[in-house]
């Protein structure tokens, strides 16, 4: 079997950016499986712009942000396999994939960077009643239909959810031509960024019905119309709420799943609440040698932390090839009050670097709260928040001294203060 | 001429195709829809019933018990997937004791072989999630499942490929009695033949009745259901069935063959003979009837719902013969379940009665077995790799969830009977079938459709008809913008 000190899994944003980060800190023997013909995963169809803000301090389309770490990659002449899906990862790090042109093959991988993103909850899942016509899409599958392909999936239009897809695409099919009525989202606040919301619906006049969800589909062939009812604190439709839409079209924007599938195939310890792996501070799984980033990981809201993330996966990996498998003493990271989970969920602080980002989300919406990390009854730091909300993911930073000096500390707990 | 219009390319009717093209005759199937197999035959429990249920004497009796022998050489001969994964009736109260009994013998009576008794130790170790509270069982070894989609289009395929041909898209409208037999009305013209076989599901009453005095009456029963993702795969091993008693007829939790779980069916008597919409009472009605017979149910592990209609006939009776008043018009009716177990045995009655009524000879060259479609999947990393040197679209992936080659779409487009629909794929090699439910292959599949049947993307359906997927170009647009 051929060997590959590093093979990284998907070349979307997490991939290309851990591959340059892992090159730069000295692995040779790299290779990248990517099963799309062309590098830069779904950031191709997001060709809106308001990427990169973080990391160029320059507005980016989707296109334009990939192509700067493609750029990078290639400059790099690390190699990389498009077409081609990975079948298998094994505990043992074998990588079984195919293609058209190797055809079917083994890797034996010193190391293995997951990166290979996240996919939209689909109607099936989310219990929604009525008929099966066509016209019932992710907006995810919508948006590579129109910006990637040229089509136009439908012309009168009800969104259900308000993640960021779903609020884009809002903004995209009444650009294209369509007519997006409304955008229900189910829960009481939105899933998606709030500059989306102001510049995809408020400034096309689209309205946002919070607390809102779908409760019957119809149309035998092709949506003909759906039903929406408001819906209770338990989120259960309140009968005598519903209203009907004429529509052809139901875009969904429900939620992201990290897609972990190889990963659940090779063993990696999966968190039930962010469905991606737990990880620890070098973003290593609970299988040795194998580590993730990006969506895969943890849903991200901006592509630049999914890079941030990614560059930390390369280094470590890269560190795991130079210095083979070091496990010490680690420190649990607790999702205290009204935190739903951290990544990383436990660190090494005689591994950690110097500063560790410690990223998180939210269960619900919270005004005037802070962020409280603290240890064994000890406040470490407290972080004042004018609003915290489920969309936007939050970070705070672990300091390696402290942790260094504190050999008693065996969690860190984060957790939120709600002003009564 | 054609000897006999077979109406209707669901399970009972192409099985009786199948059947009817082992004779020397001139045979044609009519089916409102594009493909086979789109109505009652695709949303089922896809189950092969052991035969213990119906009552003893009854057809559904008899050719339950028969089909269900039948099926699993005929899985072979046509390769379709079948498991003889067992029944296991559950009785969850003392007081229901006798009628597993009563279930009991009349399985003995309709001559089901190897019944027997369990005691609840022996369910709770075959089968870890069911209810500590079971009281006892029964277990029905011949019991098995079996891929809906895959054993109705093996048998199409099979007697497509000894002559029968298909008329899709075609509804019937009406007959007109004549000389030789019958002229079949549709909406794509008059069709005559000698003989006429009405197997049209919910709608055989309808066709029945405008030929026969004798009136027949059927019932859309409707059947909601949850299918869960593979990774619930192994939570029931046999067919778990709850004893029909105290609390009512209950809904069963089964693996399929392809490793998800079933988990349903309701049974609500609707009017509309095409409602195929669930509703949240009947979703809801599932959730609560599973956790009778079963702990810790994984149905937040959905990946999609459905709901398909029986046709219920008013005896609960298969009604099979030539209707009254109307010589050479033969019924296939009431075929609700065991029908899928019983089709095999329905396809062979049905051609029976229309062999003796036409004296047809049998034919010299029937070819009686079929290869489907290759999974690669299923093969191992030497043969796969071969298949793959072969021919290389066996190695681009389109549907990453249930791990789907372009050489299996391409095969199921051009087989004799091919898929052309987005759905029609997905009956044929499950592309689309698995948790992200198309999301990702969708418009790849689309693709391979548009090209390898030469037509635009803008004429590509989910199921045929109207359901068209996309309704315009981003370009007709631009062009209407600069006045083009």
């Amino acid at each position: 079997m051929k060997h590959c000190d590093l093979v990284i899994i998907g070349g979307g944003p997490a991939g290309l950016a851990a591959a340059a980060a892992a090159r730069e800190a000295g692995v040779e023997d790299i290779l990248l499986l990517e099963r799309d013909t062309e590098l830069g995963g779904i950031l191709n169809q997001c060709i809106h712009s308001g990427f990169g803000l973080h990391t160029f301090q320059e507005e980016l389309t989707g296109p334009e942000y990939a192509q700067r770490y493609i750029q990078k990659v290639r400059e790099l002449a690390i190699p990389c396999l498009l077409d081609t899906m990975v079948l298998e990862i094994s505990p043992e790090r074998v990588v079984t994939a195919v293609n058209t042109r190797e055809g079917l093959f083994q890797l034996q991988a010193g190391a293995v960077i997951l990166a290979m993103g996240c996919r939209e909850r689909a109607r099936g899942s989310l219990n929604i009643p009525g008929f099966r016509p066509a016209g019932i899409y992710s907006a995810g599958t919508a948006q590579r239909l129109v910006n990637m392909e040229g089509f136009l999936p439908g012309k009168e239009v009800v969104i259900l959810g308000s993640g960021d897809i779903g609020l884009i695409m809002a903004r995209r099919m009444t650009l294209e031509g369509a007519h997006v009525q409304v955008v229900a989202e189910l829960m009481p606040y939105s899933g998606g960024l709030k500059r989306n919301i102001v510049q995809c619906l408020d400034d096309f006049d689209i309205p946002l019905k919070l607390s809102h969800t779908v409760v019957d589909i119809q149309g035998r062939e092709r949506v003909t119309g759906v039903t929406l009812a408001q819906v209770d604190e338990n989120r259960r439709p309140i009968p005598g709420t519903e209203e009907h839409y004429d529509c052809d079209t139901l875009l969904l924007s429900c939620g992201l799943i990290p897609e972990n599938e190889l990963s659940r195939g090779a063993g990696v310890e999966i968190s039930p609440v962010t469905n991606g792996p737990v990880v620890d501070e070098s973003l290593e799984t609970s299988v040795p040698g194998v580590f993730a980033c990006g969506n895969v990981l943890h849903v991200h809201d901006l592509v630049d932390f999914v890079s941030q993330e990614a560059e930390q996966a390369g280094r470590r990996a890269a560190r795991f090839l130079q210095k083979g498998e070091e496990r010490g003493r680690t420190v649990q990271l607790v999702a205290g009050k009204g935190v739903r989970y951290t990544v990383p969920a436990r660190v090494d602080p005689r591994r950690m670097d110097k500063e560790l980002t410690v990223r998180f989300r939210v269960d619900n919406v919270y005004k005037n709260a802070a962020v409280v990390v603290s240890a064994e009854g000890e406040i470490l730091r407290r972080k004042k928040k004018l609003i915290l909300t489920p969309g936007e993911m939050e970070e705070i930073r672990l300091r390696r001294e402290e942790l260094l000096e504190h050999p008693e500390w065996e969690k860190i707990e984060i957790s939120l203060e709600v002003a009564p | 001429m054609y000897d006999v219009v077979i109406i209707g390319a669901g399970v009972s009717g192409c099985a009786t195709a199948r059947e009817l093209a082992k004779y020397e005759a001139k045979i044609c199937v009519v089916e409102r829809f594009e493909d086979v197999c789109c109505g009652t035959s695709k949303a089922n429990s896809a189950i092969v019933h052991a035969g213990y249920d119906a009552q003893p004497g009854t057809l559904m009796a008899r050719l339950d018990v028969e089909g269900s022998y039948r099926i699993p050489q005929l899985a072979r001969d046509l390769d379709f997937p079948y498991r003889n994964n067992g029944s296991l009736v559950l009785c969850m109260d003392e007081e229901d004791l006798p009628l597993l009994q009563a279930l009991y013998d009349r399985g003995r009576k309709n001559g089901v072989s190897a019944l027997r008794m369990v005691t609840r130790e022996d369910i709770l170790a075959m089968e870890p999630h069911v209810r500590e509270d079971v009281v006892a069982g029964m277990e029905a070894a011949t019991g098995g499942i079996v891929c809906p989609f895959g054993m109705n289009i093996a048998f199409a395929e099979n007697a497509a490929e000894n002559g029968v041909e298909f008329r899709f898209d075609t509804a019937v409208t009406g007959f007109t009695r004549t000389r030789e037999g019958w002229t079949v009305r549709t909406d794509r013209g008059d069709i005559e033949t000698r003989t006429v076989v009405n197997a049209a599901g919910v709608y055989t009453d309808v066709l029945h009745n405008m030929v026969s005095s004798r009136k027949l009456h059927i019932t859309p029963r409707r059947g909601d259901y949850y299918l869960l993702d593979k990774t619930t795969g192994g939570y029931a091993h046999h067919t778990l069935f709850q004893l029909p008693g105290k609390y009512g007829k209950g809904i069963l939790v089964a693996p399929t063959v392809h490793g998800n779980t079933i988990v349903g069916p309701t049974a609500i008597d609707i009017a509309d003979r095409d409602g195929v919409n669930t509703t949240a009472e009947g979703l809801e009605q599932v959730m609560q009837k599973a956790a009778n017979i079963v702990k810790d149910a994984p149905l937040r592990q959905v990946i999609t719902s459905f709901a398909g209609l029986r046709a219920h006939e008013d005896g609960h009776e298969f009604v099979i013969g030539e209707a009254e008043g109307a010589p050479g018009f033969f019924d296939c009716a009431g075929i609700e379940s065991p029908g899928l177990s019983a089709s095999p045995a329905i396809g062979h009655m049905v051609a029976e009665l229309v062999r003796d009524k036409l004296l047809l000879r049998r034919k010299k060259s029937f070819k009686a077995t079929r290869r489907g479609i290759v999974n690669p999947a299923e093969l191992s990393f030497e043969e796969r790799r071969a298949l793959i040197a072969e021919n290389p679209a066996y190695g681009r992936i389109i549907c990453r969830c249930e791990g789907i080659s372009e050489g299996e779409i391409l095969d199921a487009i051009h087989r004799p009977l091919g898929a052309r629909s987005l759905d029609g794929v997905k009956r044929r090699v499950r592309a689309g079938m698995g948790r992200c439910q198309g999301g990702f292959c969708g418009p790849k599949v689309m693709e391979i459709l548009s090209r390898e049947l030469g037509v635009p993307m803008e004429t590509i359906t989910k199921s045929g008809g109207g359901s068209r997927m996309i309704l315009g170009r981003d370009e007709d647009d631009f062009r209407e913008e600069a006045g083009v």
